[in-house]
């Protein structure tokens, strides 16, 4: 099926050189890094995680684009979801894809990233968290290939598959969970430390995954021949409202209990958040864009009547999508080092060379998705042949 | 290369008895003694732990007094690259609301809230920094120091997000250019990459000596010794003064007293 990535229309080819060319200038900057040092980034020892490590927590989020079209589908029976359960999965493969990478390139030492494996280490939560996002891709992997393969030769794919297929459920709520743990585990940090953390992380992943798979099945209907079908969209959407909803809830619930309780640790990472921290403002923008956008979209997906329109339906999709990046991508990751453990404000911004590596990482992940999507909108259109 | 089948079994039954005398060799020559014989001077204790006694650092030391700073940064090749944002820092000093955030009435004695405390990785009884590292490569040992590997840190910087102290510091860039000090050749320098922080001198305990911090100190406010030897000068020095720890709600049991 791959030689179907190699012949497309000049569109194809022009979108492929694009993404090559960032992940170019961003390889460029990683080398860069390499030779330098982590001193490059804006990233410093009191905020010591930026937006690589906000990245991948987000991006483990969007991989939930696949559970949420294969449980209804396999569980439920929704036929809708049939035609695309193969773009939720390659979604999510894409998806991990980008988590790895923005790993890697956030290490200090990457060469010894091996070391992970070589000395196993079951009570440290990054060590789970390699198993399930390593196992989550190779199960995306093996699982939308067969598939695809068996609908190309018409035929059922083979029976080992549905184990697998059963298996990617759980293992999907074990991805954001894990990852919520690296964070709602440590003693010091108090923006972190909530029991609510995995809930949150699989709420908003549950609206942030499908909001992209409706923008790329739109653009799929739009530039080929292969329409994903109304309905799949429309169940897609049901699913982002209540999962938005849940999120914007959970949020909520963590401002009651800082405020009302008015414990100074946990209220200080929210102040700096919303209104600023001893003169320090860096994210106040971003966080108010993120409630703008936030309420927008919860407008627009609670009204029947703008929902079911599919441009209304986008820009809802949107909102959705890049309110949650300013929340999980932005938010989450640097508000918990601020204040440092000395109730110090150290700010954080990240560098040029910093957002051309993550802007390289995001093009590695949309070249994977342009060739997979490629490969099975090819398939598909054989097929309705 | 042309080999007969006489040649070829030869070979082969060499290979074999060479295979089967090592669990011989084994029977007849193991000894369960270590492969390696300890420094018979080395310091040894239960729960390595440590007194600062900042009144006797406040009012006996020279102001601006900087000796054990100097002396544990001399000895661990420690670099002074210059800026807050990258800066190592094995021992340093901050004022009282930050080393004891939440703990401040606003109306201590004013010596309290303006004078220097000495800051150091507490060596926690329950460490964050050991339970989230994902190659073991910072661990305790059984002497209740945490210890870190820079040869196995990976440079994921999760111990810093576990550290409850701000202990850890990360080499954004080449430290080695960055020695001020006369360069100790007894002890590693380090690479960009990884992490590092106080070792409670473990390098100068395994031949006999106690911590640079401690001997450079000149009014003696650095108390260190084993916690559970009862007869030990810091288990004197803690009966007889009321002292702090760092965040204690948080059950880390820091090995680091305050002595106010």
């Amino acid at each position: 099926m791959l030689e179907r990535a190699l012949t497309g229309n000049t569109r194809y080819y022009k979108l492929l050189g694009v993404l090559l060319v960032f992940m170019g200038l961003g390889f460029a900057a990683w080398l860069t890094q390499l030779n330098r040092g982590l001193t490059i980034t804006g990233l410093s020892r009191d905020v010591s995680w930026g937006i690589y490590i906000a990245q991948f927590t987000f991006l483990v989020g969007v991989a939930a684009s696949a559970v949420m079209v294969v449980l209804p589908y396999y569980l439920h029976n929704v036929k809708a979801f049939g035609r695309i359960t193969i773009l939720g999965e390659f979604l999510a493969i894409a998806s991990v894809t980008m988590c790895l990478l923005f790993i890697v390139v956030d290490l200090g030492k990457p060469m010894r990233l091996m070391n992970v494996l070589l000395y196993p280490t079951p009570n440290s939560i990054l060590f789970w968290d390699m198993i399930v996002l390593n196992g989550y891709l190779l199960l995306n992997v093996l699982i939308g290939w067969n598939v695809l393969e068996a609908e190309r030769k018409g035929t059922h794919y083979p029976k080992w598959v549905k184990p697998l297929i059963y298996i990617s459920i759980p293992w999907a709520v074990s991805i954001h969970t894990v990852t919520a743990f690296l964070y709602a585990g440590l003693p010091a940090r108090h923006y972190w430390l909530t029991a609510i953390m995995a809930a949150r992380f699989l709420a908003s992943a549950f609206c942030s995954g499908p909001a992209l798979l409706i923008l790329l099945s739109y653009l799929v209907k739009k530039y080929s021949k292969f329409d994903p079908g109304k309905e799949a969209v429309d169940k897609l959407a049901n699913i982002m409202t209540y999962a938005m909803l849940i999120s914007v809830f959970f949020v909520g619930l963590e401002f009651f209990t800082a405020f009302y309780s008015n414990i100074p640790g946990h209220m200080q990472a929210l102040q700096y958040l919303v209104v600023g921290l001893e003169g320090h403002h860096n994210l106040v923008p971003f966080m108010w864009l993120f409630t703008i956008l936030a309420v927008a979209g919860v407008a627009l997906l609670l009204n029947p009547n703008t929902r079911k329109n599919e441009k209304m339906l986008l820009a809802a999709a949107a909102c959705v999508f890049f309110s949650m990046y300013i929340e999980k991508g932005l938010g989450l990751i640097v508000a918990g080092f601020i204040p440092n453990p000395l109730e110090q404000v150290r700010e954080y911004a990240p560098s040029i060379p910093e957002i051309m590596i993550a802007l390289g990482v995001w093009a590695t992940g949309f070249f994977v998705l342009t060739v997979l999507y490629k490969i099975a909108i090819s398939v598909k259109e054989e097929v309705a042949n | 290369m042309e080999t007969s089948r006489r040649n070829l079994l030869k070979i082969g039954g060499i290979c074999a008895l060479g295979l089967g005398t090592l669990p011989v060799l084994d029977a007849v020559a193991k000894v369960d003694a270590p492969k390696f014989m300890g420094n018979s001077q080395a310091l040894t204790a239960k729960r390595w732990a440590m007194a600062i006694d900042m009144k006797k650092c406040w009012e006996k030391g020279k102001p601006g007094c900087q000796d054990c700073i100097l002396a544990c940064h001399t000895v661990h090749n420690v670099p002074d690259i210059g800026t807050q944002k990258e800066e190592i820092k094995w021992l340093w000093a901050e004022k009282y609301e930050n080393v004891f955030p939440g703990q401040e009435s606003g109306m201590e004695p004013e010596a309290i809230r303006e004078k220097p405390f000495m800051l150091l990785c507490n060596h926690c009884t329950n460490a964050p920094c050991t339970r989230v590292c994902p190659t073991k490569a910072t661990f305790k040992r059984a002497d209740g120091i945490t210890m870190m590997d820079f040869h196995r840190c990976i440079g994921c910087r999760y111990c810093m997000a576990g550290c409850p102290y701000g202990a850890r510091s990360f080499n954004f860039r080449d430290p080695r250019n960055y020695i001020k000090t006369e360069l100790n050749t007894t002890f590693p320098t380090r690479e960009r990459g990884v992490v590092e922080k106080c070792n409670f001198c473990e390098e100068r305990l395994a031949v006999g000596k106690i911590p640079a911090c401690v001997e450079a100190c000149k009014c003696k406010a650095l108390i260190f010794g084993d916690l559970e030897d009862s007869t030990s000068e810091i288990r004197k020095v803690l009966a007889e003064h009321f002292s702090i720890r760092r965040r204690p709600e948080l059950g880390t049991q820091p090995g680091v007293y305050y002595i106010i």
